[in-house]
């Protein structure tokens, strides 16, 4: 049986029903992840011995429920027990943690099972994943094309039918923009909704650990079970975690929901204008009363972000020096010169790039002139979205300007590449949750991710809107012209 | 003629909290384990690993804000100081930068007989770095190994104003700082451990100048010694240097403890740019107050209220209770042989004499003490008792801290008890008497020096052990 068409919701159905077991679910995945994966190449490492046991242990004792039994991927930034974990750079890639992530420990309690994990951008440093050090992943929709990134082998591989889901990190859109480019749900929860214990850091204060799966239902199913309070992480919030999937009612009627004329402007797409456009019809339609409203301070958001996320990047990632783990160049005549050559040699020129942006924005004399006024900003741009929220249950948006690009369309063009982040990166530096469903292809067949946005911690009204719009749409059954996807 | 030159001075001080875990995991702060034997993915700087703050830290931190007088204001945070060094795992120092715990505080010395209020600008939390280990000399070493067990211990770093003028002022200073920190219970202050460290800013000034002259930060000051031989060190180097005309840079230097000198470590120009900013990792705190009154409220005593107790309470000289209240376990043994032997004076003689003559010798500290109070009551009770002259006790009481034995057990072993019987004292007397036909005659002809030989000479026939009242009384008989 061809499993890897399903959602987790629909597997565990067969598994309570006695259909299939939890080995034929990981041996069929790793059948389909045998035919996909020279083209896809989302896996870092794979874990199958350790997934069929863990299967086979699961089927012994008989007893299913949520995600027991069920497979799942991980984004190759979450630390895991006993398996290499790289952040796709060659600084780590022979780095193996001795210690698990809070959320990936959460869905192993759960009964998850880890199959391998994906693909990234260095360090998460990247839209695309062709900042891997070690291979880009791509598109199912068109194998020429990047499945987005930072969490790119991550979506690809849900878009692929290689795993039903997987968690990954999003700090200006990693999460959001690659879900948007393979035609996925892809979920930024609220700053601090989820553990960062665990998940090697790239811009502390936006990291954030969320979804990437194939419908809302999925996506609502694992955020309950890894978001909460976590001891070991001093900014996760401890605010009681809602029963997700008791709001997924498919009624938006009377919700209130506001398109902020700035994410419509310059650089999106027409095909992409014209599908979300489509889809604030069809909330209206389902009685949803919709308006435009004006985030003003949008445009700067870009701006502060790149000075924020480096420079929190800068000191995050002088921890890899050579001295107790990762890359060390053994040849160096002294301390110092070990320090710079490892490094020199463990970093790839995008988060050298990164790091020096950071750096210099943190020095002394231009401190004032960049990092603090970045904050300013980002207070800003959270007084815009508060402004909103006041009269409003939930802003739409694209959540990219364009669809997927090309690989090597816009790697040696920094700045284009970042405006990918654009409209999701106003989310971050605000704190809010943010999902990506798909909702509709462009005129080269390619998906269009249409964003939502809700007040923090209020994770229930994006699945409510966004489950609605599952409900009485078809995209999210759409699936790659390629032959990539999931029924190809 | 040659100016008049005034040294400036400020310290600042590194005191380990007394916690049993670090500041921002869990690990152990034990002193002395095997190496690498108390980290954690955290500490040992990890990916993905983040901190959580000790909360008993900042109560500790607190209770130091209100013993020094501190503001503790409502909020605080945490910054991180960023530098590469193999002992830094993470590469930033999680401290704080422009919004400490504690600021504007002060604590009086005394030099002299004389009280000066020495001024603290801050005292914030951060964390403690690893210790590196090699081979030989550092310059040399073709490698060094990086022992993490203290990396992450909880410290305080204390920052007094340039306001001490000598190194005299800056010792009492710090041993000021010190005792303080012990009585409110947040150090052990053990600077041999390094549990307290201590660096100096020192600059001279022609005297009535108000611009400070340039400084230098002197490191690796490890005991109150070299503390005031490096400032002294320094501040006559300084002064040498104006007086012949030299430019004086601002720098760190280190203490060379064995060549008793300083020397440059690096220059301003090579100073870091530590990057400083908010560690987005931890929230900002906010101290409430109502937390700070009741820390305050659960206050142990401090030594200028327990000095003051002393001066009031048993009318005891400033110099004794100042010395009685260097530490919170040498007060504790005062007050608990008081308790059995009210004569305080004659306590306070005996602690300041002999107990801390033999303290020294054995560097020792009172803790540790074989003689425990209540002893040292029980032989001051046989010197009033008669049992003991006041000269015995001196070699009971040397008996009693070296074996731990109590001083009827050592007068019992060594046959030490005084002879008061007037017969048999007589018997000796006479044969003195007898035998020093010369010296009776001077005693006869008004020399009062011949009384003390005769006393004397009773007093080593016994062996130290006649009854010098009673020998005095029955020789002025005999010869009168």
């Amino acid at each position: 049986m061809d499993l890897y068409k399903f959602t987790i919701h629909e597997l565990q159905d067969k598994l309570q029903a006695g259909e299939i077991s939890s080995e034929d679910i990981v041996k069929s995945l790793f059948s389909r992840i045998a035919d996909m994966e020279d083209k896809v190449q989302a896996f870092i490492t794979l874990c199958e011995a350790a997934a069929l046991k863990s299967a086979r242990g699961i089927d012994g004792e008989g007893q299913y429920g949520g995600i027991k039994g069920i497979p799942y991927g991980l984004k190759d930034l979450f630390c895991t027990r006993g398996i290499k974990t790289t952040c796709a750079s060659r600084m780590l890639e022979n780095f193996v943690p001795s210690y698990e992530s809070t959320a990936s420990c959460r869905l192993n309690e759960k009964g998850g099972i880890l199959l391998g994990k994906l693909n990234l951008d260095e360090f998460a440093m990247g839209s695309s994943t062709e900042q891997s050090a070690f291979f880009p992943s791509r598109n199912p929709w068109d194998w020429e094309r990047v499945p987005g990134g930072s969490s790119g082998g991550s979506a690809a591989a849900v878009a692929a039918g290689e795993i039903p889901y997987a968690l990954a990190s999003d700090t200006g859109g990693s999460i959001r923009q690659p879900a948007s480019y393979c035609g996925i749900v892809g979920l930024k929860p609220t700053y601090g909704r989820v553990s960062r214990w665990g998940v090697a850091a790239f811009a502390s204060s936006l990291d954030q650990v969320g979804i990437l799966s194939r419908d809302v239902r999925d996506c609502a199913l694992i955020l309950e079970i890894i978001a909460g309070k976590d001891p070991l992480d001093s900014t996760s919030a401890d605010i009681e975690v809602p029963n997700y999937s008791a709001f997924l009612d498919g009624e938006v009627k009377g919700m209130r929901i506001a398109y902020p004329r700035e994410y419509f402007r310059q650089g999106v797409a027409e095909s992409t204008r014209a599908a979300v456009m489509k889809a604030l019809h069809k909330f209206e339609e389902l009685g949803a009363i919709v308006e435009e409203v004006s985030l003003p301070h949008s445009e700067y958001a870009l701006p502060a972000y790149y000075i924020v996320a480096p420079a929190e990047a800068s000191t995050n990632l002088a921890r890899f020096d050579g001295v107790r783990y990762g890359l060390r160049d053994s040849e160096a005549d002294n301390v110092a010169d070990m320090f710079s050559s490892s490094r020199a040699q463990g970093f790839g020129p995008e988060v050298k790039r990164r790091i020096m942006l950071g750096t210099y924005a943190l020095s002394s004399g231009y401190y004032d002139a960049y990092y603090l006024k970045a904050l300013k900003v980002r207070r800003l741009i959270a007084q815009d979205f508060e402004k909103v929220f006041r009269d409003f249950d939930l802003i739409v948006s694209p959540t990219t300007p364009t669809t997927a690009f090309k690989l090597g369309e816009q790697i040696d063009d920094t700045l284009t590449l970042y405006l990918n982040d654009a409209l999701t990166v106003p989310v971050n530096m605000a704190g809010l949750p943010g999902i990506s469903i798909p909702c509709g292809l462009d005129n080269d067949a390619l998906p269009v991710g249409m964003q939502l946005i809700s007040w923090a911690f209020d994770e229930a009204t994006l699945f409510k809107a966004a489950y609605a719009f599952e409900q009485n749409t078809d995209y999210h059954r759409l699936t790659p012209v390629s032959g990539g996807g999931i029924n190809g | 003629m040659a100016k008049e030159f005034e040294t400036v001075i400020g310290l600042e001080v590194h005191a380990e909290l007394k916690t049993e875990s670090k500041i921002f995991c869990s690990c152990s702060t034990a002193f002395g384990s095997e190496p690498n034997t108390q980290v954690c993915p955290f500490c040992a700087g990890f990916p993905g690993a983040l901190p959580v703050l000790n909360e008993k830290v900042l109560e500790l931190a607190i209770r130091t804000g209100i013993a020094l007088n501190c503001e503790i204001p409502e909020y605080c945070k945490f910054d991180r100081k960023n530098y590469f060094y193999p002992d830094l795992p993470a590469a930033y120092q999680i401290s704080q930068f422009d919004q400490p715990i504690c600021k504007n505080g002060y604590l009086e010395i005394d030099v002299d007989g004389k009280e000066k209020r020495i001024r603290i600008n801050r005292a914030h939390m951060e964390e403690d770095a690893g210790k590196l280990v090699h081979q030989g000399d550092i310059t040399t070493t073709p490698f060094s190994l990086v022992d993490l067990n203290r990396c992450g211990i909880g410290l305080l770093e204390i920052v007094s104003e340039p306001d001490m003028r000598s190194a005299r002022e800056a010792r009492a200073y710090l041993e000021k700082l010190r005792s303080i920190l012990l009585f409110a219970g947040v150090s052990d202050c053990k600077m041999q451990e390094g549990s307290l460290r201590c660096d100096a800013n020192v600059s001279v000034r022609p005297t009535g100048q108000k611009e400070l002259g340039t400084r230098s930060e002197i490191k690796n000051l490890n005991s109150f010694r070299a503390l005031e031989r490096a400032i002294e060190y320094e501040a006559r180097r300084h002064i040498e240097a104006i007086e012949d005309g030299e430019e004086l840079v601002q720098e760190t230097r280190t203490w060379d403890e064995e060549k008793q000198l300083t020397r440059s470590m690096r220059s301003k120009e090579e100073a870091h740019d530590y990057r400083y900013f908010p560690d987005p990792d931890l929230p900002p705190l906010k101290i409430s107050r109502e937390w700070i009154e009741e820390i305050r409220s659960q206050m142990p005593e401090l030594p200028d209220a327990a000095r003051e107790r002393l001066v009031e309470t048993y009318g005891l000289p400033h110099y004794d209770a100042a010395i009685l209240t260097t530490t919170p376990d040498y007060l504790e043994y005062f007050d608990r042989v008081i308790r059995l032997y009210p004569d305080a004076k004659l306590v306070s003689n005996w602690m300041m004499g002999e107990l801390n003559k033999y303290l020294n010798q054995t560097n020792r500290e009172i803790s540790d003490c074989l003689i425990k109070a209540e002893n040292l009551a029980e032989m001051l009770q046989l010197i009033d008792a008669g049992t003991i002259s006041g000269k015995m006790a001196k070699s009971v009481f040397e008996e009693m801290f070296n074996s731990g034995k109590t001083a009827p057990e050592v007068v019992r072993e060594k046959g030490l008890v005084q002879i008061s019987d007037e017969k048999a004292l007589s018997d000796i007397i006479e044969s003195i008497i007898n035998d020093n036909p010369k010296v009776v005659e001077d005693y006869c002809n008004g020399k009062g020096k011949a009384f003390g030989f005769l006393v004397g000479q009773v007093m080593k026939a016994t062996r130290g052990q006649a009854n010098p009242a009673v020998v005095n009384k029955l020789l002025k008989e005999k010869l009168d």
